[in-house]
């Protein structure tokens, strides 16, 4: 029955691809156009095909990076935003300074990372970082401050402390926006990798996809082009997805179904 | 005194974790006793000249007087907006009041707040922690009094059967009725076995059919606990069922113009509803709160 359900929302958009894969290769043939222009589908295959390892290792170093840049958003995001739930003058006099996070063109910060902190991995996750923590800092904030007053009042009425208020009420309370700000900002992290790998991503031993972008398309290699930007939108979509099922996992624990 | 023993027992454990909280406890015990020879008062809560004005220049309440001995039962009743609900956040110590004298337990508000366990407290809505089982959920305000994990989840337990919900002790609250939502919240309330219980319409939300049931139950956990119960309402039948006394309420400002006692002594039960001595009871609180009301 899932199968099945899976299968009629899948097959559409599988069969869209299929026919324009066939008319783009039709097209390519018929206009004669230069393959380093536009390479057919079979030509990008054909070299998928055969720098697959350069493909798969550049794929999982710049998933490392994306992960990495993921994991430092959703902990000092998190931080950040209990920082910002104690006092509104602080909310008041940092928040300011956390959109310019959002708002900073990323290719203009990228090359300073580079200059503070020289190239490599950890630049690299520095970018990722810069470009996701925002939507997490910023729902988090928002669950953490606002709370239920009435819910507020139970604990003030047995004199929680601070500490209790935020882990016993504040925390669980935002969980769910957390949640919500991480599917965001996982899609975010691998633009921000693969960005990073533009600018920061040379001089290590396996280059990840942004860095054989930049490098494929110095060479002209548009065929091998073509497939690292499939492989980048595939990498995302799959941090995207995976993000997904862990909430969905998460927020099944916290919403349990409705009484029938 | 039995708050001030326990505490003692208590501390002769020497439990290290709540160790702190009782010095702290026992200075505000100390304090509340030495207040109690300025205060010479037999009441649980006794409430003098009480005035409260909102930041907005709104006069909330003025004027408040109301007593309630130990083990009483007393119904506030008033239109919406009279400062039922602003009575009952100072009386908690949740608001600090311009003039006139609170005391609760011997004690200022905010110091009987402090001191741990003096209020239970049951809101309009049940209030629940959606991300805790109805035990943990129970057991909250003992979790954050700093009573052992084995002590809490027995009294927890204890009172979740009490008000008839053990198959549910596990049961999330997305799970429950609202009338069950809300005997969760009053078994939250009366676990910690506060000194004073406080009740903000709690069943103004119910059907009727829930709504009967449940002033039932609280003439009967009040029967076998005898706990003092301040109960805030805009439903004067429910008022005349459950109390000993009716306080009726003026709007804006606040004030209490009229105390109507409702003796119907321990004879609280469904035929009770039905009797002519009741139905005049409740015509004569109606046209008492009619009168103040605009």
């Amino acid at each position: 029955m899932k199968m099945r359900a899976m299968f009629a929302a899948a097959w559409p958009p599988v069969a869209f691809l299929a026919l324009a894969l066939v008319a783009w290769e039709i097209l390519v043939r018929w206009l004669e156009i230069p393959p380093y222009l536009v390479p057919s589908p079979a030509a990008v295959a054909r070299e998928a095909c055969m720098s697959r390892a350069d493909l798969v290792s550049a794929s999982l170093v710049t998933l490392a990076g994306a992960v990495s840049g993921f994991v430092a958003s959703l902990v000092f995001g998190t931080l950040a935003a209990v920082l910002f739930a104690q006092a509104a003058w602080i909310r008041a006099s940092l928040f300011p300074y956390a959109i310019f996070l959002q708002t900073v063109p990323i290719v203009a910060v990228a090359p300073l990372i580079v200059i503070w902190f020289g190239p490599g991995f950890h630049s690299v996750v520095l970018v990722s970082f810069v470009l996701s923590v925002f939507p997490i800092l910023s729902n988090a904030t928002t669950g953490l401050v606002r709370v239920d007053r009435e819910l507020l009042d139970l604990f003030r009425l047995h004199d929680a402390s601070r500490w209790q208020i935020l882990t016993r009420l504040r925390l669980p309370h935002s969980v769910p926006m957390i949640v919500a700000g991480a599917k965001v900002s996982s899609g975010l992290t691998v633009i921000g990798a693969i960005v990073g790998e533009f600018f920061a991503g040379y001089g290590v031993r396996t280059p990840g996809l942004g860095y054989l972008i930049l490098q494929s398309s110095g060479q002209l290699r548009t065929e091998l082009l073509f497939a690292c930007v499939g492989a980048s939108t595939l990498l995302g979509l799959g941090v995207f997805l995976a993000t997904g099922l862990v909430a969905r996992s998460v927020l099944s624990r916290l919403d349990e179904p409705q009484r029938e | 005194m039995g708050t001030a023993m326990r505490v003692f027992a208590r501390w002769n454990t020497t439990d290290p974790e709540s160790d702190t909280k009782d010095r702290r406890t026992i200075l505000i015990l100390v304090r509340c006793f030495q207040r109690m020879e300025r205060i010479e008062t037999a009441s649980t809560v006794a409430i003098k000249a009480l005035g409260y004005r909102f930041a907005s220049g709104l006069q909330a309440l003025d004027g408040v007087d109301l007593d309630l001995g130990p083990g009483d039962f007393v119904s506030l009743v008033g239109a919406s907006g009279c400062g039922k609900s602003t009575l009952l956040r100072i009386l908690s110590g949740l608001l600090a009041s311009d003039t006139g004298q609170v005391v609760v337990g011997g004690c200022d508000p905010l110091e009987a707040r402090r001191s741990r366990h003096a209020f239970g407290f049951v809101f309009q809505s049940p209030n629940l922690l959606p991300w805790r089982t109805v035990l943990e959920n129970v057991s909250l305000p003992l979790e954050l009094g700093g009573i052992a994990a084995t002590e809490r989840k027995e009294r927890s337990l204890d009172w979740i059967a009490r008000v008839g919900l053990s198959e549910f002790a596990h049961a999330w609250p997305a799970q429950l009725s609202g009338g069950m939502k809300m005997r969760v919240s009053i078994a939250r309330a009366l676990a910690i076995r506060p000194r004073l219980l406080l009740m903000d319409e709690p069943f103004a939300a119910l059907d009727d059919i829930t709504r009967g049931k449940l002033q039932e139950d609280i003439l009967r956990l009040r029967e076998s606990e005898r706990f003092t119960t301040l109960f805030v309402t805009h439903n004067v039948s429910e008022a005349a069922f459950l109390s000993d006394r009716v306080a009726v309420m003026t709007p804006r400002p606040g004030r209490i113009a009229r105390e109507v006692p409702t003796d119907f002594g321990t004879r609280r039960d469904a035929d009770l509803r039905g009797d002519p001595a009741f139905a005049a009871k409740v015509r004569e609180i109606g046209r008492a709160l009619a009168e103040v009301s605009p």
